[in-house]
């Protein structure tokens, strides 16, 4: 990796580090500032969710799983025992959906291709009915509300920078893990899983490692998320939301490390532009998820770093997704 | 346990059993033959329910007339997205995956169109002259609609079995699971063949919903929720065995039933404990998967 790539790689990151940091000393509103906490949180999903997806060829449909219970593990903690639990529920729900993911995922993980994706997606469903319908626990179908992250966190401004740091930390893992030897195999998972027993590595095992790591980071952003809205809704736990991560990775680009990031970017924009405008919204992404999937599989980030590559003649960014599949 | 009980949860379980399979014949077919993977199959039988509404009781058609009409009008809904959309994505690399986005972007589309052409407030429709009433059967009293709905599931079951096995047809589309090059070289033309499949497919679906239709109100969440259901049976019979769909929807039409009548509350969790439970020792399903298809 010489010098010229590595800068090609490194600036769009700073670019968008440098955009969200100086972010709530430019805005204009208090409301800009709930749109980027937004954009940050979805995107740590996204980007979490895409290392299943788009590097290791695991089309998860129940990610809200995880994303639901990180939120609920804030909500229910801060709820019950006070809000002093805030910090320590998030860091809890992570090691809760940990937990989870590591009985959830040799189940799932019997299964490839469609399958796994119906299994994901059942799994997930069967956490929203407990949710909906054990009332008693977790208030069903009202969700909770007033969840007020404690001290000097309850400011906006502060609980921004509380999600930047945490969202940028998780991302930079993210990033390391992507190029390790370890996301190497998880590549090699994707594109030929009997070559890489072949080779004398387990692919289950790995997907799991990978099903767990990702499970955690998407759990964060769930509990994140609570301190955002200052309420955690059974919506969470829904397979909509699983649906809508899938769509933001689609849209940026599943086959780029950023892509998804992009795409949760473009997202809320888009979200908060038509749902001002119209009811149709799941109209709107439906047609734009059609057109993506039909005509621009590579999504955003990808298609434009194959535009700069034929301008510029040269390969493009970091392929880590689909265009590449050589089995064929 | 009192007896009579019994029955009439058995009987509910085997109506709903139908519906079910109905739906769940068309996905497993899609599968099986087209293998496609169609997450919007629900949409096409929420499709058939608001059809069969319109024609019965906006244009007061006969209740017979309108279940063929909503079953040819999701029929050609289907083959409509298939030739002008799903096709596209034949053969492209790592296909399944983007099957099942682009059936999930459908779903949302559908589920907008709907709303935009029906509202959203639930609709019904009153049950056929002559199926209002009730008979009484071993003592117990069953809806004669009910009985109406096992009977025609069972004969569409029978008649789609014989269409798929006995006739040049069938035999043609089994064999567009198995080589396709093969099959066009010998003078078939694939892509109509798998466009009518997949027209087929839907139509079953429509039907469903319609015949659904009376017993619950229309909805337009309704396709999310059958679809869910028919995934599950789908899976349980073996993802493209026919018959085994048949009995996937039995045993969760039952469950189902039985489920409503001991737990209420956590009724509608059962469907998924069954699916995970079954999956987890019999990862391909209760029953082979589609004999037809070679990997």
């Amino acid at each position: 990796m010489d010098f010229k790539r590595e800068f090609k790689t490194l600036v769009p990151a700073l670019v968008g580090f440098l955009f969200f940091a100086v972010l709530p000393a430019v805005r204009t509103s208090d409301y800009q500032l709930t749109i980027a906490s937004n954009t940050i949180i979805w995107a740590l999903f996204a980007m979490s969710f895409n290392m299943l997806f788009g590097m290791t060829g695991m089309l998860s449909f129940g990610q809200a799983l995880y994303f639901g219970l990180g939120g609920y593990f804030v909500g229910l903690l801060v709820c019950h025992l006070g809000a002093g639990w805030f910090v320590p529920a998030v860091f809890l729900g992570v090691l809760g959906a940990g937990a989870l993911s590591l009985i959830v995922g040799p189940m799932v993980l019997r299964l490839t291709g469609v399958y796994f994706t119906i299994l994901t997606l059942a799994f997930a469903q069967l956490g929203w009915g407990i949710v909906v319908k054990w009332y008693d626990f977790t208030n069903g179908d009202d969700g909770i509300q007033g969840i007020i992250p404690p001290g000097v966190l309850g400011n906006k401004v502060t609980y921004y920078y509380f999600c930047f740091f945490l969202v940028s930390l998780s991302l930079w893992l993210l990033w390391r893990i992507s190029l390790s030897p370890f996301g190497l195999i998880l590549r090699c998972v994707r594109q030929n899983p009997d070559r890489v027993r072949f080779l004398g590595r387990r692919v289950k095992r790995n997907q799991l490692r990978i099903y767990v790591l990702s499970s955690m980071f998407t759990a964060l952003a769930g509990a994140l998320m609570a301190g955002v809205d200052n309420s955690v809704s059974t919506e969470m736990w829904h397979w909509t939301t699983s649906g809508e991560v899938i769509l933001m990775c689609i849209l940026g680009g599943i086959g780029q490390f950023y892509g998804p990031f992009a795409g949760a970017v473009l997202m809320i924009l888009i979200e908060d532009m038509v749902g001002a405008r119209t009811e149709m919204w799941s109209m709107v992404i439906g047609i734009i998820m059609l057109v993506m999937v039909l005509a621009f599989p590579k999504g955003v980030v990808g298609e434009f770093a194959n535009l700069a590559a034929r301008l510029t003649k040269k390969s493009g960014g970091m392929e880590v997704g689909l265009g590449t599949n050589t089995r064929s | 346990m009192d007896p009579q009980f019994l029955l009439i949860q058995a009987t509910s379980g085997f109506t709903m059993a139908m519906i079910l399979f109905l739906v769940a014949s068309g996905l497993t077919l899609l599968f099986g033959v087209v293998n496609v993977f169609n997450f919007a199959h629900g949409s096409f039988y929420m499709i058939g329910a608001y059809l069969a509404y319109t024609c019965v009781s906006v244009l007061g058609f006969n209740f017979w007339a309108s279940l063929v009409l909503a079953g040819l009008g999701a029929g050609v809904f289907g083959m409509l997205m298939e030739s002008i959309f799903l096709r596209r994505i034949y053969g492209r690399a790592e296909e399944a995956g983007f099957q099942i986005l682009l059936t999930y972007s459908f779903i949302l589309i559908i589920d907008d169109l709907v709303k935009l052409v029906w509202g959203t407030e639930y609709k019904s429709i009153s049950r056929p002259p002559g199926f209002s009433g009730a008979v009484e059967l071993f003592g117990v009293l069953v809806p004669t609609y009910n009985l109406a709905i096992i009977a025609l599931g069972l004969i569409v079951a029978v008649a789609a079995w014989l269409l798929l096995s006995r006739t040049r047809a069938g035999r043609i589309a089994r064999a567009t699971a198995i080589d396709r090059e093969m099959l066009s070289t010998l003078g078939v033309n694939v892509p109509l063949t798998l466009t009518v499949v997949f027209g087929v497919a839907t139509a079953l679906g429509g039907l469903a919903g319609a015949l659904a239709a009376p017993l619950r109100s229309v909805t337009p969440g309704a396709g999310i929720e059958v679809i869910i259901d028919s995934l599950i049976v789908v899976v349980l019979g073996g993802m493209g065995n026919f018959w085994g769909a048949f009995l996937g929807a039995i045993i969760l039409g039952e469950v189902n039933a039985f489920a409503v009548a001991f737990v209420a509350d956590w009724a509608s969790l059962f469907s998924f404990i069954v699916m995970i439970v079954v999956l987890i020792f019999k990862p391909q399903g209760l029953f082979s998967p589609a004999k037809v298809r070679k990997a």
